[in-house]
C-alpha cells in the first residue's frame, strides 16, 4: 500500500516590540533572570493588562505579509492550564477571533512553486523559562520571557514532504524577517516549531491520526525528524499496527523520535473570553497605516535582482533567502562593485567562512564597504584574485579598509611591463633547462616558470601578462 | 435531570488541580447542578437577533505604548516565591 504524507506546522514567533504584550517591562533577552518582571507579568492578584500597540501592529504587519485577511473586529480568550512557566495559570491568546486568517505563501522544492495555506495567525503571550536541573528533584523559573509578544502561525495541511516542510519554514522566517517584526533566532527560542504528520492511503478522503513533533531546534531536524516519522508509521501501518495519537521529540544524537506522551482526548483548555482586555477594532486606515510599513518581501526583491542586475535566477534566490545577506548585497554594489561579482563572492567565499565558523553575516568583521571596495579593487586592476583572497581573510578577521590594507602591505599588482619583463628575464636566465623543455613541447615548463614569477613577486605579478611576457622572452631566445 | 455528573465535576477539579474526596464531588456535583439550573433562566429569553457578548465594557481599543519603564528590583519580585535558587524560583521538578 502506498501512503500519502500529510504535514502541517505550527510556528511560534516573538515579536520584535521593546516591552512585553501587556507591561511596561523590557522584552531584552539575556537579562539576569527575573529581572525584567512586574506585578502584571507575575500574575499577581488585581493587576490589569493593558495591550501594546506595537504588538498589534507587528502582528497585523506580519499576517499582511503572510496573505491574511485581516479581522475588523477581534479579541483575547483564556486559555487554561497549570505548568510553573505560566505564574497566572492560563494564558492570554486568540481562540475564535484571530487577527489573521486564510493566508498563505509560495515555496518552491525542485523548481517548482507550490502554494501553502495558512490558517490563522494569532497574537498571545509567551510563557517563562523552566530549566531542569540534572541529579536535583526541583526546577528553576525565570519570568524574563513571560509575557513576551508571540504570534503563532498554524499552516494549513498543505504539506507533503519533509523537504516542503523545510522549504516553508525558510520562506516564513524570512517573510518576518523582511518585515522586521521577529529576529527568528531559534537558538535563542525567538522562533519555534511544532511539526504534526500523518499518513493516509492514496485515495483516502479522511486523515490519518497524526502525531505530534515538539523540541525541534532547527529547520533542519525538523526535516529529519519528518522523515523519520515518514517511514516509523509507514512500518507501523504496513505491520497492521494502529497510530497512537502521541507527542514525541527528535533526538538529535540518535536520529529518531522518541515519545514523550499518548494524548488521551483533546486538550481541555476551558477557553473563555479575556475580561481583563477589552476588543480590537481594526478599521482601514489603521490596516492602511500598518500596510505602508511594509517593506519590500523576499519574492519582490528576487524578481528585480534578475531584472536590475542581470543576476541569475539562482543567485537571486539565494541572495533573498536571508535579508541580512541581502540588505549586505545591496550596499556592496552601492559600493560600485559588480553585481554578479558581488554575487560570486557572497555565495562563495563569505559563505564558506560563515559556515566554517557557525557565523551570521553580521557577527563577523566585513563590512558591506569592505567587500564591495574589495571587488571594484579587482576589477580596476589594482589586485589580483589571487592577492584579493588573502585580503579578504584580514577584512572578515579584522575588518579594515582594503585600499589601506592593499597599500601597508604592498600588495598592489605589477602590471607594469617594463619591470614584469625584466623580472621574467631573470627567471629565463636561471632556468634554462626549463625553455629547453618548452621547446621541446613541454607545456607544463610555462607553468612551472610562471610559478617561478609569481613566486619571486610574492604573488604580486598580473598572471595573464607573465604568461604572455615568459612565451616573448622565450621565442627571442 | 441532573445536568452535571460526578465524572465530570473530577475532572474539571483535576483540571484545577484540587483534591477532592468522595463526599467533596457529592456535595459539588450538587451545588454546580444548582448554579447551572440558575443559569438556565436566560435560556427563557429570546437572543434570536443579539450579537454575543463577549465584554460587558461598550470600550474598544485600550493600547499602551511600547515604552519601558523598570518596576521591581529581582528580591522584590521574588519576594512571594517560598523557595529561590540563584535569583530563580524554585518548583518541584516537572517531566514532559
Amino acid at each position: 500500500m502506498n501512503f500519502e504524507t500529510i504535514i502541517g506546522l505550527e510556528v511560534h514567533s516573538e515579536l520584535k516590540t521593546n516591552t512585553k504584550i501587556f507591561c511596561n517591562c523590557s522584552t531584552n533577552f539575556g537579562a539576569p533572570p527575573n529581572t525584567n518582571v512586574c506585578p502584571i507579568c507575575l500574575g499577581h492578584p488585581g493587576v490589569l493588562p493593558v495591550m501594546n500597540e506595537q504588538a498589534v501592529d507587528f502582528a497585523m504587519r506580519a499576517a499582511m505579509a503572510l496573505n491574511c485577511e485581516i479581522a475588523e473586529d477581534t479579541k483575547f480568550d483564556r486559555k487554561n492550564y497549570f505548568y510553573p512557566d505560566n505564574p497566572k495559570a492560563y494564558q492570554i491568546s486568540q481562540y475564535d477571533k484571530p487577527i489573521g486568517e486564510n493566508g498563505w505563501i509560495d515555496i518552491e522544492v525542485n523548481g517548482k512553486t507550490k502554494r501553502i495555506g495558512i490558517t490563522r495567525l494569532h497574537l498571545e503571550e509567551d510563557a517563562g523559562k523552566l530549566t531542569h536541573v540534572d541529579g536535583e528533584n526541583h526546577s528553576l523559573v525565570d519570568f524574563n520571557r513571560q509575557g513576551t509578544p508571540l504570534v503563532e502561525i498554524v499552516s494549513e495541511p498543505d504539506i507533503r514532504t519533509p523537504e516542503e516542510a523545510y522549504a516553508y519554514l525558510e520562506k516564513l522566517k524570512a517573510i518576518l524577517q523582511y518585515t522586521e517584526v521577529s529576529d527568528c533566532k531559534m537558538e535563542e527560542g525567538s522562533l519555534r516549531c511544532d511539526a504534526n504528520l500523518s499518513l493516509r492511503p492514496y485515495g483516502q478522503e479522511e486523515f490519518g491520526t497524526k502525531t505530534e513533533l515538539k523540541n525541534l531546534n532547527s529547520f533542519a531536524n525538523v526535516q529529519k525528524g519528518l522523515q523519520y516519522e515518514e517511514v516509523r508509521q509507514e512500518k507501523e501501518l504496513l505491520a497492521g499496527n494502529v497510530i497512537g495519537q502521541e507527542t514525541r521529540r527528535y533526538d538529535e544524537a540518535g536520529k529518531k523520535t522518541i515519545l514523550m506522551r499518548v494524548k488521551e482526548g483533546s486538550d481541555d483548555y476551558r477557553y473563555f473570553p479575556e475580561p481583563d482586555l477589552v476588543r480590537l477594532a481594526i478599521n482601514k486606515e489603521w490596516m492602511d497605516r500598518v500596510r505602508a510599513d511594509i517593506p519590500e518581501l523576499p519574492d519582490a526583491r528576487r524578481e528585480r535582482y534578475v531584472k536590475e542586475y542581470d543576476l541569475p535566477e539562482y543567485d537571486a534566490m539565494v541572495l533573498t533567502q536571508s535579508k541580512k545577506m541581502s540588505d549586505f548585497f545591496e550596499v556592496a554594489i552601492g559600493q560600485g562593485a559588480d553585481p554578479k561579482q558581488t554575487s560570486n563572492w557572497l555565495m562563495g567565499e563569505v559563505s564558506a567562512y560563515l559556515n566554517a565558523n557557525y557565523k551570521e553575516i553580521d557577527e563577523v568583521a566585513l563590512t558591506p564597504e569592505g567587500l564591495g571596495k574589495l571587488i571594484s579593487l579587482i576589477e580596476k586592476g589594482t589586485i589580483s584574485s589571487k592577492i584579493a583572497k588573502k585580503v579578504f581573510k584580514d577584512l572578515i578577521e579584522k575588518g579594515g579598509d582594503p585600499e589601506q590594507i592593499v597599500k601597508d602591505k604592498g600588495l598592489v599588482q605589477i602590471s607594469d611591463e617594463g619591470e614584469l619583463r625584466s623580472i621574467v628575464s631573470g627567471i629565463l636566465d636561471e632556468n634554462e633547462q626549463s625553455i629547453e623543455d618548452y621547446k621541446n613541447g613541454k607545456d607544463r615548463a610555462l607553468g612551472f616558470l610562471v610559478g617561478q614569477v609569481m613566486k619571486a613577486t610574492k604573488g604580486k605579478a598580473n598572471p595573464p601578462m607573465v604568461n604572455k611576457l615568459i612565451v616573448e622572452e622565450m621565442d627571442k631566445r | 435531570m441532573s445536568r452535571i455528573t460526578k465524572e465530570e465535576v473530577k475532572h474539571v477539579a483535576n483540571l484545577a488541580r484540587l483534591e477532592m474526596d468522595e463526599a467533596e464531588v457529592e456535595k459539588f456535583t450538587t451545588q454546580l447542578d444548582d448554579i447551572i439550573s440558575m443559569a438556565e433562566q436566560l435560556n427563557e429569553l429570546d437572543t434570536e437577533n443579539v450579537e454575543p457578548t463577549t465584554h460587558v465594557l461598550d470600550l474598544k481599543n485600550v493600547l499602551r505604548e511600547d515604552k519601558v519603564q523598570p518596576w521591581l528590583s529581582r528580591e522584590e519580585a521574588l519576594k512571594n516565591a517560598p523557595d529561590q535558587a540563584n535569583g530563580q524560583v524554585k518548583v518541584p521538578s516537572i517531566f514532559e
